[in-house]
């Protein structure tokens, strides 16, 4: 999922002595092969992570890992699992999370069985650096998002962080760690960029696969960022394994006029954030999601209320494998038109 | 020599053209049918804009929107390609300068822009479904074997509109078809055909939008006055029909291409340009990007498609 292929091959690598067969990047191919075994109406990553999968078994993987979540994607595992053995695939399948609980000794027991040399105290070492390497690429992230709209010279961002990401593969200890962000964040922060005073901000939300992998969004921070947008994203992985769990009050109370209770998934997060959009005074709000995710579907009336009572546009993206681009485009430049006319006024 | 600026409007049904004076005055106009070839209906049109002209005008600026608007774009050498909800917008506020929605239906898409003092305030647009537009009153007008020309006409007839499940087209198609089976007037079955565009549109375009008077209507079912009937009879407000309403994307995009003026003098004669555009599947990788690449006159141009920005 996005450049988040970096820090998981890094940490297993570390951990486990197994060859790791690093997944292809998601093409048109890997979505026709998902789709083709999918359920006509699950939603959208499951066909994705499912190709991806399928990708991996013919390049020759025989342990498949998946995880769960606190919404229809916790059921991915076992029915992910049932579809590939069903093809004939002989491979072992493990699930991280199971009945939405992270139980870290079953896990223990299952990493033993992958790798019976597998120590903890390698895992709480090379875990610790690669949260923290998660924390890093968040963070530069975050800086890229507010300013690539603005480069002068266009992949200037996007060149110098891959190289970060490069080096960051190579890293052994904290201390190095350190060092290659500090480097990259400064080579970073010093690219030349051309930023008006008062530019288009606008905060994109919404279900987390599609927010965070840019293909099954079709680029559309890439899109965004060409048409000089200075974008927040709130949802990372960063977000979802070490804040998740601590801002869940806060948010409840913030929204406690529009929402009671938790909806599944990230909702309820992101009608909290879709109100600190409106209150810091983003221009507009993209919420995207992935067809028939049905916690986001459940947010998008209380989204249009929120919105409705600030007075700030907002707009919905349900991405599916067939969504025609032609589209996103066009509704993209119209909703650019009007942000554009609006703050003239 | 007076000077002019051309606005097109190429849409999946019926691509439209406007000449404007420097006044914002139509000099001339036309209308014709698209029919899935968007590089000879242009060239028609501005044939037919060509002939119609009293007096010689001098082009300074060509905008171009609607579906193919990047295609013609590069064609005519527009000084402004722009998306048809914002040159229907500013099409419109140019002749209802208080308009507060727009209600707007084409052969594909529908959408409904809302606006305030003269600027947009908020916008939608038809997602999947294409049960709420022309082309689903059009293939259902066949099938009864009426004139698309007649239908809103013949639906003013009836007093006893027919409920049509008319969620989806497809299944719309097959409860009309039981509707006529068990003998229904045929006009009673036109007329419920309107009403469900109108109920599908505000269900499903205008979800959640305060729709607030002034509304005009337009696109090419506007000229539907049973669709026009029911929308008033839902929304219990007056609906404006421009009599130019089919033509108010070119309008708007004509405006546009006067605001934007770079001082070039283009020309209308396009009709011996070859123009054409070649797709070919790159087999660099397995994403297959469909890389449409277009010449003029044989040279190659521009290319549009590729994912990785490597190719051309």
């Amino acid at each position: 999922m996005g450049d988040y292929a970096v820090p998981a091959h890094f940490l297993l690598s570390h951990i486990i002595h197994n060859k790791i067969i690093k997944p292809k990047p998601i093409t048109s191919k890997t979505i026709e092969i998902g789709s083709k075994y999918s359920p006509e109406f699950v939603c959208t990553p499951f066909k994705y992570t499912l190709g991806t999968l399928i990708e991996g078994l013919d390049s020759g993987a025989k342990i498949l890992i998946q995880a769960g979540g606190g919404c229809r994607y916790g059921y991915y595992a076992e029915l992910q699992e049932q579809i590939i053995k069903d093809l004939g695939y002989e491979c072992r399948f493990y699930n991280l999370v199971t009945a939405g609980k992270t139980d870290f000794k079953r896990i223990y027991r299952m990493m033993k069985e992958i790798d019976p040399k597998f120590s903890i105290l390698k895992v709480l070492y090379y875990g610790s650096i690669t949260k923290r390497m998660l924390k890093y690429m968040d963070s530069i992230d975050h800086y890229i998002r507010e300013h690539i709209g603005f480069e002068i010279k266009k992949g200037s961002f996007e060149k110098v962080k891959a190289e970060m990401l490069h080096k960051f593969k190579m890293v052994k200890t904290h201390h190095e760690l350190k060092k290659v962000y500090q480097k990259y964040k400064q080579e970073i922060e010093n690219i030349p960029i051309q930023k008006p005073e008062n530019p288009l901000k606008i905060g994109i939300i919404g279900e987390l696969y599609t927010v965070m992998e840019p293909y099954s969004n079709y680029e559309l921070e890439r899109t965004l960022a060409s048409m000089n947008f200075e974008i927040k994203r709130f949802t990372n992985v960063t977000y979802l394994l070490f804040q998740k769990h601590k801002k869940v009050k806060q948010y409840l109370k913030e929204i406690s006029e529009y929402v009671t209770y938790q909806m599944g998934a990230d909702a309820m997060d992101n009608i909290a954030r879709a109100k600190e959009l409106c209150e810091q005074g983003y221009d507009g709000i993209i919420h995207i999601k992935s067809s028939f995710c049905t916690p986001e579907i459940g947010a998008m009336p209380i989204l249009t209320k929120v919105c409705n009572d600030y007075n700030v546009p907002i707009l919905f993206f349900s991405f599916d494998t067939n969504t025609s681009e032609v589209g996103i485009k066009t509704r993209l430049e119209a909703f650019y038109d009007m942000l554009e006319m609006r703050k003239k006024r | 020599m007076k000077k002019g600026y051309l606005g097109i409007d190429i849409g999946s049904i019926s691509t439209k053209g406007v000449i404007l004076d420097e006044q914002h005055n139509i000099v001339t106009s036309s209308y014709i049918w698209t029919e899935g070839n968007p590089i000879k209906a242009v060239k028609d049109l501005l044939h037919q804009l060509k002939e119609s002209l009293e007096e010689e005008i001098e082009i300074y600026g060509i905008g171009t929107t609607g579906s193919a608007r990047k295609l013609i774009g590069l064609m005519v050498d527009a000084n402004v390609v722009k998306n048809e909800i914002t040159a229907h917008a500013i099409g419109t506020t140019h002749f209802y300068p208080d308009v507060r929605t727009i209600l707007e239906i084409g052969g594909q898409d529908s959408k409904m822009i809302l606006l305030k003092d003269g600027l947009i305030e908020d916008y939608a647009m038809n997602t999947l479904c294409a049960a709420g537009t022309g082309s689903f009153l059009s293939s259902q007008a066949k099938r009864l074997g009426v004139d698309i020309e007649d239908f809103g006409h013949l639906a003013l007839t009836s007093k006893n509109p027919v409920k049509i499940a008319a969620r989806c087209t497809v299944f719309a198609e097959s409860d009309l078809i039981h509707k006529a089976q068990v003998g229904y007037k045929k006009e009673d079955i036109i007329a419920g055909l309107c009403k469900s565009v109108v109920l599908n549109y505000l269900n499903n375009v205008g979800k959640g939008k305060k729709i607030m008077p002034p509304i005009v209507f337009q696109g090419g079912v506007s000229k539907n006055e049973g669709v026009t009937k029911y929308f008033s009879e839902v929304l219990k407000e007056d609906i404006i029909v421009d009599p130019n309403s089919h033509l108010m994307g070119a309008i708007g995009i004509a405006l546009l291409a006067h605001k934007y003026e770079d001082g070039k003098m283009r020309s209308l004669d396009v009709a011996d340009i070859t123009f054409e555009t070649k797709g070919r599947e790159c087999e660099k990788c397995s994403n297959h990007c469909e890389i449409l690449r277009i010449y003029k006159d044989s040279k190659f141009i521009e290319s549009w498609g590729s994912k990785c920005g490597k190719v051309s």
